[in-house]
Order: C-alpha cells, then sequence, then structure tokens
C-alpha cells in the first residue's frame, strides 16, 4: 500500500487552507492525497526542458480601459449578504483582532 | 404540451401571438412540480417571477420585443451564476442564503432578448465533481434510469433539458461539467472557447479554465443560445475582442470534404464497448455526409487528467480563499473567546463538502513551498504541451472526434469513495479546458441497456461556428435529442 502523507505535513496544509479538520478528516486525506500525487507524479517524467508554463489558455492580452469612475454597489446592499453585519455603522463584524 | 417544443419554436409561436408566454411558463413549471420531487435538477424554483416576467412579455408584445431572440424562451441557470435577488448557493453550505445583489453578465444578456429564468439548478458544489453527487443539496438522478448519476457538475441542468423542464439551460465547463453530463443525460452540452463567453458574474472554480455554456436538444436552440451569451464584456477582462459570427449562417447541412481528425490511440485504451460502437456509427453518419475521417495523435493525451487536477485545485484554492465567513454565506457559531482565524477555520470546515476541501488541500499543496516546481509550475509546461498537440492537429483537420465520456452513467455512490476513479471519467474532456478549445458534445444513440452515449467534436479557437454546422448536419441524419426519458 501506498505510504500515507504525514499527519503533521496534512495539518501544516490544512493550516494554510485555513480548515480545521477533523482527525477523521486528516487520516483520509493524508491517505488519499497521497494516492493522488502518486499519480499526477508521472507528469515528472515528461521531457520539458525549454517549454514555457502555460498561465492561462489565451495569449496574454492586456486588458486595458479608460480610467472613468462608475457606479459601485451601494454599501447596504453589499452588507445585507454578511453572517454578521453592522449596517448602521456600514461594517462586517467579526471576532476581536486585536487584545 | 409546449414542453416537448424547442426554444427556437416557442419563440417564433410567442413573437407571432399563436402562444402566450404565460401559458408556455406555465407548461414547464407544471413538468417540474411532476418530476423534479425525485430528479432533484432544481435548487430554487422561481415559478412567481417567471409568471410575472412572462406576463409582461404578453402585455407588452411589440415590434421591438418581436426582434427579441429568445422572447418568451423558459430557461434553467446552473446554481453557480448568480442572478440578482435569487439565491445563489453552487449548491454549498457555506453560500446557504447568498443572494447576489447583480446580475451575471450572461444573465442580463438572456434577460434582454426576452428569455424567462425559471430556477437554478442543482450541480457539484462549486462545480467540482463530474457525477452531481457532491451537492449539498443532495444528488440529481438520471431521468433515464434514476439508479444513476446525470454527470456533473451541471447535473441539474443536463437534466432540467433532458426531461423537458426547461427547452435550455446554462451550465458551466471547467473541465467537461457541461459535456459530460450532457453525454450521460442524451442531451446536447457546448462548452465555448475560453474568452467567448464572459464569466463576470460566474462563481470562480479555475478561473484559467471555467467557461460557460448551454444546454439544448437540438442544434439550432445551442446556436441561439451561445449568439445571446457571446462578446466581449467590459466587466470579464478576459473575454476576448472577437467578432460573433452568425452562428446561423453555418448551419447550411453540407459538410462535404470537412475534415475530422480521430485520435485513434487513445480509443484503444479503456473505452466502454457500447460507447466505441456508437461512437462508430456517428462516424459512419458524418462519413456518409462526405466528411473525410483522418487518423491524429495527440502524443500527450495521458497526462491531461493530473495536468487538470494539478492546475484546476490549485486555482481553486485561491479562488475559494473568499469564503472566509465574513463578506456573504454561513459562518459558524462561536464562542466569546473565539480568535478570529477560530472563526475562519471552523466556517471553512463546516461550511465546504468533503470534495471541496479535498480541493482546496490538494491545491494548496502543490502551491506550497518545497513543491510549486515539481507539481504547479511542470503541470503548466505540460498544458503548453497539451495545447500544442491540438494546435498540430487542428491545422490539419477541422474538427477532433471523440467519445465525451469513456463509460456510460454510472450507479449513484459507485465512485464516491476513490476520488482517483472519480477523477478518471474525466479523461476525454479536461484537454479542451486547458487548451481553451470550443467543444461540443452530442448525443449518438444508446448502449444496450438504454443509457444515453454521446460524442464530441473539438474545434479551433473561435470556431464554434463548424462545431455547429457539423453537428447539425449529423443531427439531421439521426435527431437523438428527440428522445425522452421514461418518467413516470
Amino acid at each position: 500500500m501506498l505510504k500515507p502523507l504525514p499527519i503533521d505535513e496534512v495539518e501544516r496544509i490544512a493550516e494554510l487552507a485555513r480548515l480545521d479538520l477533523t482527525d477523521e478528516e486528516k487520516t483520509l486525506f493524508s491517505i488519499q492525497l497521497a494516492e493522488i500525487l502518486s499519480y499526477a507524479k508521472k507528469i515528472q517524467k515528461v521531457n520539458t526542458s525549454e517549454v514555457p508554463p502555460t498561465a492561462h489558455a489565451l495569449e496574454s492580452q492586456l486588458a486595458l480601459r479608460s480610467d472613468t469612475t462608475k457606479p459601485s454597489l451601494k454599501r447596504v446592499q453589499v452588507l445585507t449578504n454578511a453572517p454578521e453585519p453592522a449596517l448602521d455603522a456600514g461594517l462586517f463584524k467579526v471576532p476581536k483582532v486585536i487584545s | 404540451m409546449f414542453s416537448s417544443w424547442t426554444a427556437e419554436q416557442i419563440r417564433e409561436a410567442v413573437v407571432c401571438g399563436k402562444v402566450s408566454a404565460t401559458e408556455v411558463c406555465r407548461d414547464f413549471l407544471d413538468r417540474i412540480t411532476n418530476y423534479d420531487d425525485s430528479l432533484n435538477a432544481f435548487n430554487t424554483v422561481t415559478a412567481e417571477r417567471a409568471l410575472v416576467q412572462a406576463a409582461q412579455i404578453d402585455d407588452s408584445r411589440n415590434a421591438k420585443s418581436a426582434k427579441t431572440s429568445l422572447l418568451g424562451v423558459p430557461i434553467a441557470i446552473k446554481d453557480n451564476i448568480c442572478t440578482k435577488g435569487i439565491e445563489t448557493t453552487a449548491s454549498s453550505h457555506i453560500l446557504k442564503g447568498f443572494i447576489p445583489p447583480y446580475n451575471a453578465t450572461v444573465i442580463s444578456k438572456l434577460e434582454k432578448e426576452g428569455a424567462v429564468l425559471i430556477g437554478k439548478t442543482n450541480c457539484d458544489e462549486f462545480a467540482m465533481g463530474s457525477s452531481n453527487e457532491y451537492s449539498a443539496l443532495g444528488p440529481t438522478r438520471n431521468p433515464w434510469d434514476q439508479e444513476r448519476i446525470p454527470g456533473g457538475s451541471s447535473g441539474g441542468s443536463a437534466v432540467a433539458v433532458a426531461a423537458h423542464m426547461s427547452p435550455v439551460a446554462l451550465g458551466s465547463d471547467t473541465g467537461g461539467s457541461i459535456r459530460f453530463p450532457a453525454s450521460m443525460c442524451g442531451v446536447i452540452g457546448l462548452k465555448p472557447t475560453y474568452g467567448r463567453v464572459s464569466r463576470y458574474g460566474l462563481i470562480a472554480f479555475a478561473s484559467s479554465l471555467d467557461q460557460i455554456g448551454p444546454f439544448a436538444r437540438t442544434v439550432r436552440d445551442t446556436a441561439l443560445i451561445l449568439r445571446a451569451l457571446s462578446g466581449q464584456d467590459p466587466n470579464d477582462s478576459t473575454s476576448a475582442n472577437e467578432p460573433v459570427p452568425d452562428f446561423f449562417a453555418a448551419l447550411t447541412g453540407d459538410i462535404r470534404n470537412a475534415r475530422i481528425g480521430i485520435p485513434r490511440s487513445i480509443l484503444a485504451q479503456g473505452v466502454d464497448e457500447d460507447v466505441t460502437a456508437r461512437f462508430n456509427d456517428a462516424l459512419e453518419v458524418i462519413e456518409n455526409r462526405g466528411a473525410k475521417l483522418i487518423d491524429i495523435d495527440l502524443p500527450n493525451a495521458p497526462h491531461v487528467v493530473p495536468v487538470y487536477y494539478l492546475i484546476a485545485t490549485a486555482e481553486a484554492s485561491s479562488n475559494l480563499a473568499r469564503y472566509d465567513g465574513v463578506g456573504y454565506g454561513y459562518r459558524a457559531s462561536l464562542n466569546s473567546e473565539d480568535t478570529l482565524t477560530a472563526m475562519y477555520d471552523r466556517t471553512r470546515n463546516l461550511g465546504f463538502g468533503s470534495e471541496v476541501k479535498r480541493r482546496i488541500m490538494l491545491g494548496t499543496y502543490v502551491l506550497s513551498a518545497g513543491y510549486y516546481d515539481a507539481y504547479y509550475l511542470k503541470a503548466q509546461q505540460v498544458r503548453t504541451l497539451i495545447q500544442r498537440d491540438y494546435e498540430t492537429a487542428l491545422e490539419h483537420v477541422d474538427a477532433i472526434a471523440m467519445p465525451t465520456s469513456p463509460t456510460p452513467a454510472f450507479k449513484i455512490g459507485e465512485k464516491t469513495n476513490d476520488p482517483m476513479k472519480m477523477y478518471l471519467v474525466d479523461i476525454f474532456t479536461v484537454s479542451v479546458n486547458l487548451a481553451g478549445l470550443p467543444a461540443l458534445s452530442l448525443p449518438c444513440g444508446f448502449t444496450r441497456d438504454r443509457l444515453p452515449v454521446g460524442f464530441q467534436l473539438i474545434g479551433n479557437r473561435f470556431d464554434e461556428a463548424t462545431l455547429l454546422k457539423l453537428s447539425d448536419a449529423y443531427e439531421q441524419d439521426t435527431n437523438w435529442g428527440n428522445t425522452t426519458p421514461p418518467l413516470t
């Protein structure tokens, strides 16, 4: 059987991804990610010397527009979707950041 | 009775006053009431709004509205496309209750043409999946066999059209999410060229691959919707400044001497016997119409699935960073001493489903220090080689034909425990997104178990017209879109 990713490696990735995984999820992903990565590794054998990377399907086109202001959404429209809006203050509420 | 009509027939009848948009709308809404409890194709049915819109169309029929191309035509929209005032969830718990304050450009364009939005369709969460099983709102069922998957991720849209709950629908295709469910459900699905259709208001999954496109039962309806969607949009800097041709002018039925490339070597591996048989039947029809079949080679075809999953998950991990419990949707319940990061971590873990988390983890891994070059950069380089394969092949042929899926629809639950198995069903679809090309999947018959089979035509950039031309000619001799699934 394939060697699973070390749990501390899974935890490091989960921290970067901001996911509070359960222990069961960590174990499951340690196995599944190892399987997927081992399959994906086969592309490392492809000769890509002097092959440029493609980041986009279309040749890069510089999309420019004139620098003019346009109306945007009203603040209240944007705040209405927030789980904890402070409509009067025009703010999103979040847990305390500075103690 | 209208539910068997095409969009073109509906529009024509509404424009000349033979039927009212309201009658048409009611008929489709009745179909949804009758069949969608079991099929689960719709997340939201916008019955009231649709009837108001239809009544407005009926009340203000005039010379100006007669010029619109979709007057009174109901349309179902995948639930990852923003609709102003209508809940848009991408079938994710984390976006539950999100009511967009704006319309996606495609929605504004459709409504300007007189289309009537009848509902938001079920999909894999954030369009990540090939079976519609990874929806927070439960799986959608295939109308041809309700024990089977409809394909994903735009499964709800494919089912809505296949079961005549809507004449046409919109989906999005990042690695096959329009074409794959179209082939599983026996309808037409078109992924336009990257840049052909604005992505403004499409909930982003993998921005270098995503593209919105239509589902329909006829090639003409497909052309009708594509025409309405196409064109550059100042709100999407990746939409292309390319002229939009008259797609209907291409539908002449004359495909004599058209050159169709067949990648024989990739078809030799692991394609279901019935799928191969139906695909060969389709080639025979096209050949009998005077097209020429030419063998082509796509040497990097074995690499397409790993390259796709490395690039798509990397982009997804970045795009989905915005779901943090602050701006919209769901926030996990907190204790008074919880920190901001605890709020992020818990909201995201409870708000996202398993497949989305798996992809965020994989994408974060391949972008993280120490692995970037070996996985992500390497995948981008092989992406270049895959693109070149297609460019070379398409210098010698007008289109490339291959099955859309290696198998017909599989059973619900068959692959959910094995992500690799699920990813491998995308083997024929993902390369088109990596190369940015247009591709159209159309039905080509049934397996012995009466499951639909589809094949796809892949074309040059911005040459959807050739795909529509070939498909239209094929359809004139076959017309599989006219077959209706057995619903009770």
